[in-house]
C-alpha cells in the first residue's frame, strides 16, 4: 500500500513538473547504517517514501528545494538543498529518544509494584513547592499528611505513621538522616526530584521489610540519550517569612549515552507570621547541591552522584520550656511568651544538619535474560542542635551526631518471559553514629555500629490480559553494637540489672558503661493482585507483612531531651514491631474523569509509642517524663481521591483521608493520628491566554475527636503557692479551614526558553488556626497569609 | 567534576570507619549545665543569732531521684537576714560554680524568691543594667511565730523590664525555669 501511494506521487511529481527535471536519489540509514525502509521524503508537493532499502528517487525541478525526511522515532532532518544537476542525497536519522519513551508508556510489559496503587507527583506539582520541603508537596496525595514542628520542619505521615515507619528512598537510596526524631524533617532538596511517588503500606520489598507506614519514592529528572543542553531556574519570594529561594539546574545528554547535570538552590528565609504575632527565631537557610555523570547505554550503563544538603532551622523561642511550669504557663496564656520584632537572625534554639550523599549504580542488560543494578552509597549525615545555654556553653551544640551509613545492594529483574517477571536482590548496609561529648550534655543517642543485611525476591505473574498477580519475600537481618553510658540512678530505676547486669563494661562512678548488643531478624512479605475489571476501571489489592526493629532513639534514650524539654525514656527490651496490612484499591479514569477509593486495615503488634507516664523533679523543678511502650494497634482508614474535568477548561480536584487508630490493649484511640482531611479545588485554564491557569483551594481539617486522655496534675507555683494544676497536654486543637489561591501563566521569553510566572496566596483569610500534628501547636498557632510569587525560567 | 568531589567523599569514609572502630576508650558525659546543689544562706544582721542554710542537693541532675533538702536552723521572728544564693554542679572535676556564670550574665538572669505570710523579700544586687540579679539580698523574717514554705526560682532569659518584674513578681517575667526548689521554713 504504502509503495502504491508513492508511486502514484511520482506519478503525478512527473506529470506536473515536465521540464527541467532532476534525479534526486539516495538512501536513508540510521546511525548504525541501518537502512530506513519507508521514510517520508517530502519536497513542497512531491512526496516519496524509501524502498526497504532505504533508497529513494524524486524528480525535482531546478532550484532551491526545502526537503524534509522524517521517520517514526527519529528526529526529522528538514534541510535546504540547491539543485541544478542530477545529484545524490544520502541522509543520516538520529534516534529520538524522547519520543521513544512517549510509546513506552502504552507498552502493557509486567512491572513490579503494580498490585498495588503507586500515587505520583510529577514536576509540574513539585516546582510549585520549589521553596518548600517534601513534606509539604507530598500533602497532594490522599492519606498523606504531615508531622511538623513550627511550619520548616515537616515529615510527611503516610496512613497515620510516620518517622522509623515511613522510608524515604532518594535517588534509588534509602535515606538515613536520624529520621527518628519527631522534629528531624527529610534532609533533601525537594528541587532535586523529578518525580516523587508513594507507595503505602510494606510491599515496596525491594526498599525494605520495615515501611509499616509506607514508602516515598523520590527519582531524579530522566535525561534523554540525545544531544540536548535544558535546565531550569525557579525564583521564589514569600511575603511571610520575607524571604524566598533560587534554584537551578542544568541537564546535558549526549547522544552517545552520556549525560551530566547540575542542581544548586539557595534558600533564606527569616521569622514567619502567624495572624496576630511573630513566630520569632523560625528562619531558615539552606544550600544545596547536586551533581551527577551518568552513561545510558543499550547494554550497559552507569551513574555517579553526589548531593550536598545544608540547612539551618530556627526552633520557635516560644517553644523552649525550663519545666513543667513554663510548659504550664505556656499552653494556658494561649499567646507565645517570646514574640520579638521581624528579624532574619537564627538564634538558640536551632538546628543544622548536613546531609552529604554518594552514589555509584552500574547496570548491565542480559539480552533476553534481564537487568542486574549494582549500587553503592556512602551518606554522612551531620548534626547539630543549639539549646539556649549557659557561660561557656553558649556556642556548644547541645547534641552532636555524626552518622555515617555505606550501603550495597544488588539487584536483578528478569525479562526473559511476558507473563513472568523476577525481581530478587540482596543488601548490606554497615552504619555508624558518633555522638560527640564535647557538647557537655549526655547523648540521649550513644556511639554505635549498626549492621544490616537483606535479602528478597518479587514474583509478578500476568495471569491473563486482565488479571496480574504478585508475591514477594524479605528477611532482614539487623545487629546494632552500642556503647551507652547510662546513669546508676536510672538504670537502677529501669531496672536493667534484672536482664542486662552482663553488658555492663565498666564503672564510671555516677554512671555505668554498658554494652548493648542486639541482634533482631525481621521476616516482611506481600502479596497481592490487580485486575482490569474493563477499560475503566481497575482493581488492587494487596496484604503485606512488615516487621521493624526498634530504632536508637526508643532502644536507647534515657534523660533529658533539650530540644522538647521532656524526659524521654527508652528501653532496651523492645522488640521489633510486626505489621499487618490488607489494602484495596478501586479505581476509575476516563477522559474526563477519575476515582480512586483505598480503604486500608492495618494491625500492628508490639507498636511503639511515646507516651507521657509522670513527672521527675529535679533542682530545676518538675520534668514531664514520656516513655516508649509498646501496645497492639489497629489503624483503620480510607483514602479517596477524584479529578473531574467538568467543563472544557475546568478542572475539580478533591482529596479525602481518614484513619482510625486503636490501642487494642487499652481500648483507647492512638495518639497523633491525623484528623479527617479533606481538600477540594477548582482550577480554571486556558492555554490561548498564555497557558493562563487559575485555582482556588480549600483545605479543610476536621477536629480530631479521638485522642487517649495523657493529662496529668502537676504542681505549679502561682504566685508563690503551688497549686495542683492540670497539665493539658492531649486536646487536639480545632478544626479549621482555609482557602488558598494560585495563578501562572506562561510566556515565550527568548529563543527555546519559557518563563512561567506564579503567584499564590495560601490562607487567604488570614485565619487564626493550630494543627494537631504541629508540635507547636501548644504554644502558638500556625502561619498566617502568606503572598508567594515564583518565576520559573525554563531554557 | 566527580572526581574532585569523589576524593574527599573517600576520605571522610576512610575517616569515619577508622573513628568509629574503638568505643572501649569512649568517656562518659558529666553533665555541664546541671545544678546538682542549690544552697541558700541567711546570715542574720544580729551576730549573736546563727545563720540559717537551705540546701537542695540533686545527686543525679537529671536522673530518676529526686533533690533532698535539708533545712538548718530556724529563723528569729522580726530579724533581718542577708542572703545569698550558690549553684553549682559536683559531677564535674572540679567542682562547677554556676552562681559565678550567673553572675557574669547577671543581665540574662534573675532570681524570684517567695515565702508568703513567712517574710518579705528585697534585692541588694545589680545587673549591668541596674535590674536586679537576685544572688544577693536581704530577707525580713515575719514578726511572729509561723511555718511555711520558701521558693526560690531562676529564670534565664526573663524580661527584666516587664512590669513588677524588677520588684521580684514573677508573673510577667517569661524566660525558662533554670533553678525551681521549695525550702519548708519555720519562724520560731
Amino acid at each position: 500500500m504504502r509503495y502504491f501511494i508513492a508511486l502514484v506521487f511520482l506519478f503525478i511529481g512527473n506529470q506536473s513538473l515536465v521540464y527541467s527535471q532532476n534525479k534526486v536519489s539516495g538512501t536513508i540509514t540510521n546511525e548504525k547504517n541501518e537502512p530506513l525502509g519507508g521514510s517520508h521524503i517530502h519536497s513542497g508537493t512531491a512526496f516519496v517514501i524509501s524502498d526497504p532499502n532505504g533508497n529513494f528517487m524524486m524528480n525535482l525541478p531546478s532550484g532551491a528545494h526545502r526537503i524534509i525526511v522524517s521517520y517514526v522515532g527519529y528526529k526529522a532532518v528538514d534541510t535546504l538543498v540547491d539543485v541544478r544537476n542530477n545529484m545524490v542525497l544520502n541522509l543520516t536519522l538520529k534516534q529520538d529518544i524522547s519520543a521513544l519513551s512517549e510509546v513506552l508508556i502504552y507498552d502493557k510489559s509486567l512491572k513490579t509494584n503494580t498490585t498495588v496503587d503507586r500515587q505520583v507527583l510529577k514536576v509540574a506539582q513539585l516546582e510549585r513547592y520549589s521553596s518548600g520541603s517534601i513534606g509539604d508537596a507530598l500533602k497532594e496525595i490522599s492519606g498523606v499528611s504531615t508531622l511538623k514542628t513550627g511550619s520548616t520542619i515537616v515529615k510527611p505521615v503516610i496512613n497515620g505513621l510516620h518517622s522509623s515507619r515511613v522510608l524515604i528512598i532518594n535517588n534509588n537510596v534509602r535515606l538515613e538522616d536520624q529520621q527518628w526524631g519527631l522534629e528531624h524533617a527529610p534532609n533533601l532538596d525537594i528541587n532535586t526530584a523529578g518525580k516523587v511517588s508513594v507507595i503505602k503500606g510494606a510491599s515496596g520489598l525491594q526498599y525494605g521489610g520495615d515501611a509499616i507506614g509506607g514508602v516515598v519514592i523520590i527519582e531524579p529528572p530522566v535525561i534523554p540519550v540525545k544531544d540536548t543542553l535544558y535546565g531550569r531556574t525557579i525564583l521564589n519570594g514569600a511575603s511571610n517569612g520575607r524571604g524566598g529561594s533560587v534554584s537551578s539546574s542544568l541537564f546535558k545528554g549526549y547522544q552517545t549515552g552520556w549525560n551530566w547535570n547540575l542542581q544548586g538552590t539557595f534558600k533564606y528565609l527569616g521569622d514567619v507570621e502567624s495572624p496576630d504575632y511573630v513566630l520569632s527565631n523560625t528562619g531558615t537557610r539552606e544550600n544545596n547541591f547536586s551533581g551527577g555523570v551518568g552513561f545510558k547505554g543499550k547494554h550497559s550503563g552507569f551513574t555517579a552522584f553526589f548531593s550536598y544538603y545544608d540547612a539551618t532551622i530556627g526552633i520557635l523561642s516560644a517553644s523552649h520550656i525550663g519545666n513543667i511550669a513554663d510548659l504550664v504557663g505556656a499552653i494556658n496564656s494561649g499567646t507565645p511568651n517570646t514574640a520579638n520584632d521581624f528579624t532574619y537572625n537564627i538564634a538558640a534554639p536551632r538546628q543544622e544538619v548536613r546531609h552529604y550523599l554518594g552514589k555509584l549504580n552500574y547496570y548491565q542488560n542480559f539480552s533476553d535474560l534481564g537487568k542486574l543494578t549494582l549500587q553503592y552509597a556512602y551518606q554522612l549525615n551531620d548534626r547539630q542542635e543549639y539549646d539556649i545555654r549557659r557561660g561557656d556553653d553558649r556556642n556548644k551544640p547541645s547534641l552532636d551526631l555524626l552518622l555515617s551509613t555505606h550501603s550495597v545492594l544488588a539487584d536483578f529483574e528478569t525479562s526473559s518471559s511476558k507473563i513472568a517477571r523476577y525481581k530478587f536482590g540482596v543488601s548490606g548496609t554497615y552504619q555508624n553514629n558518633f555522638a560527640d561529648t564535647d557538647t557537655g550534655v549526655r547523648p540521649l543517642i550513644p556511639n554505635y555500629d549498626k549492621f544490616e543485611a537483606g535479602i528478597y525476591s518479587i514474583a509478578t505473574f500476568a495471569l491473563n490480559d486482565t488479571w496480574e498477580l504478585e508475591t514477594g519475600l524479605r528477611y532482614d537481618y539487623s545487629r546494632i553494637d552500642a556503647t551507652k553510658f547510662y546513669l546508676k540512678s536510672r538504670w537502677d530505676e529501669r531496672n536493667y540489672d534484672a536482664d542486662f547486669s552482663d553488658i555492663i563494661t565498666g564503672d564510671f562512678g555516677t554512671q555505668w558503661k554498658t554494652n548493648p548488643d542486639f541482634t533482631y531478624h525481621n521476616f516482611s512479605g506481600s502479596i497481592g493482585a490487580k485486575h482490569q475489571i474493563n477499560t475503566n476501571l481497575t482493581w488492587f489489592t494487596n496484604a503485606s507483612l512488615a516487621n521493624r526493629s526498634p530504632n536508637p532513639s526508643e532502644l536507647f534514650s534515657d534523660g533529658l531531651h533539650h530540644a522538647t524539654g521532656q524526659i524521654e525514656l527508652g528501653d532496651l527490651r523492645l522488640k521489633n514491631e510486626k505489621a499487618v496490612k490488607l489494602s484495596t484499591t478501586l479505581a476509575y479514569t476516563s477522559d474526563t474523569f477519575a476515582f480512586e477509593i483505598n480503604p486500608y486495615l492495618n494491625i500492628i503488634n508490639d507498636f511503639t509509642l511515646l507516651e507521657p507516664v509522670g513527672l521527675e523533679q529535679s533542682n530545676r523543678g518538675a520534668f514531664p517524663v514520656w516513655q516508649y511502650r509498646q501496645v497492639n494497634a489497629r489503624l483503620m482508614g480510607l483514602d479517596v481521591s477524584a479529578n473531574y474535568d467538568f467543563a472544557k477548561n475546568l478542572n475539580f480536584r478533591s482529596t479525602f483521608a481518614y484513619v482510625y487508630g486503636e490501642d487494642r490493649n487499652n481500648h483507647e484511640a492512638l495518639i497523633d493520628m491525623p484528623p479527617i482531611n479533606w481538600n477540594n479545588s477548582i482550577h480554571y485554564s486556558k492555554s490561548e491566554w498564555h497557558h493562563l491557569i487559575l485555582g482556588l483551594q480549600s483545605e479543610w481539617l476536621f477536629t480530631q475527636n479521638r485522642f487517649p486522655d495523657n493529662d496529668f496534675i502537676a504542681d505549679v507555683p502561682i504566685d508563690g503557692v503551688f497549686v495542683p494544676t492540670n497539665v493539658a497536654i492531649s486536646q487536639p486543637p480545632k478544626g479549621y479551614h482555609q482557602l488558598n489561591f494560585s495563578s501562572e501563566m506562561q510566556f515565550n521569553a527568548f529563543e527555546k526558553s519559557k518563563i512561567t510566572v506564579g503567584f499564590n496566596i495560601q490562607n487567604i483569610f488570614n485565619t487564626n488556626y493550630r494543627d494537631y500534628l504541629n508540635r507547636t501547636r501548644l504554644y502558638v498557632d500556625d502561619m498566617g497569609r502568606n503572598f508567594t510569587m515564583q518565576i520559573k525560567l525554563n531554557y | 567534576m566527580k572526581m574532585i568531589k569523589l576524593v574527599p567523599m573517600a576520605l571522610i569514609a576512610l575517616f569515619t570507619f577508622n573513628s568509629c572502630s574503638s568505643d572501649d576508650d569512649a568517656q562518659p558525659v558529666n553533665e555541664e549545665e546541671v545544678i546538682t546543689t542549690v544552697t541558700v544562706t541567711l546570715t542574720p544582721q544580729n551576730l549573736l543569732e546563727l545563720p540559717v542554710i537551705l540546701i537542695s542537693n540533686d545527686i543525679d541532675g537529671n536522673g530518676p531521684i529526686a533533690p533532698q533538702i535539708t533545712v538548718t536552723g530556724t529563723l528569729t521572728p522580726g530579724e533581718t537576714y542577708t542572703g545569698t544564693v550558690s549553684l553549682s554542679n559536683i559531677l564535674t572535676n572540679p567542682v562547677d560554680d554556676i552562681s559565678a556564670e550567673v553572675l557574669e550574665e547577671g543581665h540574662e538572669h534573675q532570681f524570684f524568691f517567695n515565702a508568703p505570710g513567712v517574710g518579705t523579700f528585697a534585692y541588694t544586687d545589680l545587673d549591668v543594667n541596674g535590674k536586679p540579679i537576685g544572688l544577693e539580698f536581704t530577707f525580713l523574717a515575719a514578726a511572729d511565730a509561723v511555718s511555711g514554705n520558701l521558693t526560690v526560682i531562676l529564670r534565664h532569659e526573663p524580661i527584666k523590664t516587664a512590669e513588677g518584674v524588677a520588684e521580684g513578681i514573677i508573673t510577667n517575667a517569661g524566660g525558662a525555669t533554670d533553678v525551681q526548689v521549695v525550702f519548708p521554713i519555720t519562724v520560731q
